[in-house]
């Protein structure tokens, strides 16, 4: 099922114009926010497709600069992301890509931040609904409809029963699961999508499996749906001080 | 969900003896795990945003950045209001309901995507114009966006919504489908009627190319969200007088898929084509790569 709920259809609640250019451009960026875990000090935005022909005029780089500052689908302060993003010192630049690219709305986010990088290639699918296909090189398919577990580790035997054993003893349920790695032995990238959150205890017993490097989490309904308070450019300021 | 299909859909609702609505908040609470009224109070306050979204659109201004449209809904509002209008009072309304919602998404103000931004009119001005006429209440409506999702739910997963993969018919087409099956069941219809509605209202809209000037959701998806809404109370009083579609709504959605499909790349949401190719077309879209240059310049 591409779209799995009621509210894949009837929402989300957003700043228009376009679900699919604006809300969904929007949730890409802050999947990758949250990501990154902090905010980005660079960012390049390569556009495809019918993102590279329009984006401007459906305000597709102001959703994913929002989504940079983690902003959810109907922050009222989406119009005003750019210069909030600059403001903050984010170097934000976007161009038109060339080549191939596997959806007509297709993103690809190089960042940098202070403790590293990430590039990331997401697909608005329509009504707001988005895939990820890839994180560093790594092969994934998730939808952000759920809390999602990101785990970097190394092609190893026994991390994925151990990830699972973890999983059962916290009660938590996982709904769809996929790992890509780089090569035998090498580096692998696990993604769980939950059905419920994660609570840190857990996220602290995964990274102290052996093997495992890092373990990220995406939240992307957190937000959404509530009228955000506008909240001005020294906000910013401070949530970057803060990382 | 327990349904994959219109015809299980109505099968469903039929066996237990309820009606869509409910039925797709029973489906929703048991696929998110949530209290089934914590699923209905969060449509409830999506209900609210809609609400929003007319009142600001039929009072404030509502023109778009680039400047191409804006206060239509304000237009048509005051051409009902002088009892000129050839549609007349309750289709007049929902048609300017339409456009009001539509008008606030392309200048950037808060909507909820039904089941996209660039259709986010049409369920609003059916639903807002009815519950005025009828005097129905919130939760009412709450339960018909229930009713509308699942009809959304089963062309989204067999066909697509989105104008950039199946044309315009995906977008305001699946939109009038899911009105007009919402408005059947909300005035009374079985299951098996808000079907055929569905089926009626999708017919009509097959075909219909994405060819948004410059790209933008702005001309002609706003006044397509106009007529949308006219559309879906037509299919919803054809299904209540006991109009049947003669093809069944499941095959009109796979039609979709299939028409869709085999659209030229130039008539999903590229600007390649159609309206957006005309002289004027061409024209508005080079002024507005001459403003954006401006503005760069400026900067």
């Amino acid at each position: 099922m591409r779209f799995k709920d009621v509210f894949s259809i009837i929402g989300p609640a957003m700043v228009g114009p376009s679900s699919s250019h604006t809300a969904g451009a929007a949730r890409i960026g802050r999947a990758a926010r949250q990501l990154l875990g902090e905010m980005p000090q660079k960012a390049e935005v390569i556009f495809y497709g019918s993102f590279a022909a329009t984006y401007q005029g459906h305000g597709t780089d102001r959703a994913i600069a929002g989504g940079l500052l983690d902003f959810a689908t109907d922050d009222l302060r989406l119009p005003d992301s750019i210069e909030l993003a600059e403001a903050a010192g984010m170097d934000l630049s976007f161009r038109q890509g060339a080549g191939l690219f596997p959806h007509p709305n297709t993103v690809r986010l190089e960042l940098a931040g202070e403790s590293g990088g990430l590039s990331l290639t997401g697909i608005s699918i329509g009504g707001g609904n988005i895939e990820i296909v890839e994180i560093d090189g790594f092969s994934v398919k998730l939808s952000g409809m759920y809390p999602t577990v990101l785990i970097h580790h190394m092609d190893y035997l026994g991390v994925l029963a151990g990830v699972t054993d973890t999983m059962r003893r916290g009660r938590v349920n996982i709904g769809h699961m996929s790992l890509d790695r780089k090569n035998r032995s090498g580096a692998a990238l696990t993604v769980l999508e939950l059905d419920e959150r994660l609570a840190p205890e857990l996220a602290a017993e995964l990274m102290a499996l052996p093997a495992v490097q890092s373990v990220k989490l995406i939240h992307l309904e957190e937000g959404e749906k509530k009228p955000a308070e506008s909240a001005g450019v020294e906000g910013m300021k401070e949530e970057k001080g803060k990382e | 969900m327990n349904f994959h299909t219109l015809s299980q859909l109505a099968a469903l609702a039929a066996e237990r003896n309820t009606e869509i609505g409910a039925l797709m908040l029973e489906e929703q609470s048991a696929e998110s795990g949530r209290p089934a009224d914590a699923e209905f109070a969060k449509m409830k306050e999506y209900y609210g945003v809609m609400k929003e979204a007319v009142q600001r659109g039929m009072t404030e201004n509502t023109t778009s950045r680039s400047g191409l449209t804006g206060l239509d809904a304000q237009r048509v509002g005051a051409y009902n209001a002088s009892g000129e209008s050839c549609l007349g009072g309750p289709s007049g309304q929902a048609m300017a309901y339409a456009l009001a919602v539509s008008e606030v998404n392309a200048s950037m103000g808060r909507i909820i995507a039904t089941p996209t931004a660039g259709s986010c009119g049409i369920i609003p001005g059916v639903f807002l114009s009815c519950q005025e006429r009828f005097g129905w209440d919130d939760d009412k409506m709450t339960y018909g966006l229930f009713a509308a999702g699942a009809i959304g739910y089963v062309i989204a997963n067999n066909s697509f919504v989105s104008g950039a993969e199946g044309g315009c018919q995906a977008e305001v087409g699946s939109a009038i489908g899911m009105a007009a099956g919402a408005l059947t069941e909300l005035r009374g219809g079985t299951p098996a009627q808000a079907v055929h509605a569905v089926g009626l209202a999708l017919k009509n809209t097959l075909g219909l190319i994405c060819d948004p000037v410059g790209g933008l959701v702005e001309i002609p998806c706003i006044v397509r969200n106009g007529f949308g809404a006219v559309t879906a109370l037509a299919a919803a009083d054809m299904a209540l007088a006991g109009v049947r579609s003669v093809i069944p709504s499941d095959e009109v959605i796979k039609v979709m898929l299939e028409v869709g499909s085999s659209m030229p790349e130039k008539h999903r949401e590229t600007a390649g084509g159609g309206l957006a190719q005309t002289p004027t077309g061409r024209k508005i879209m080079e002024d507005l790569r001459g403003s954006r240059r401006e503005e760069k310049l400026e900067s």
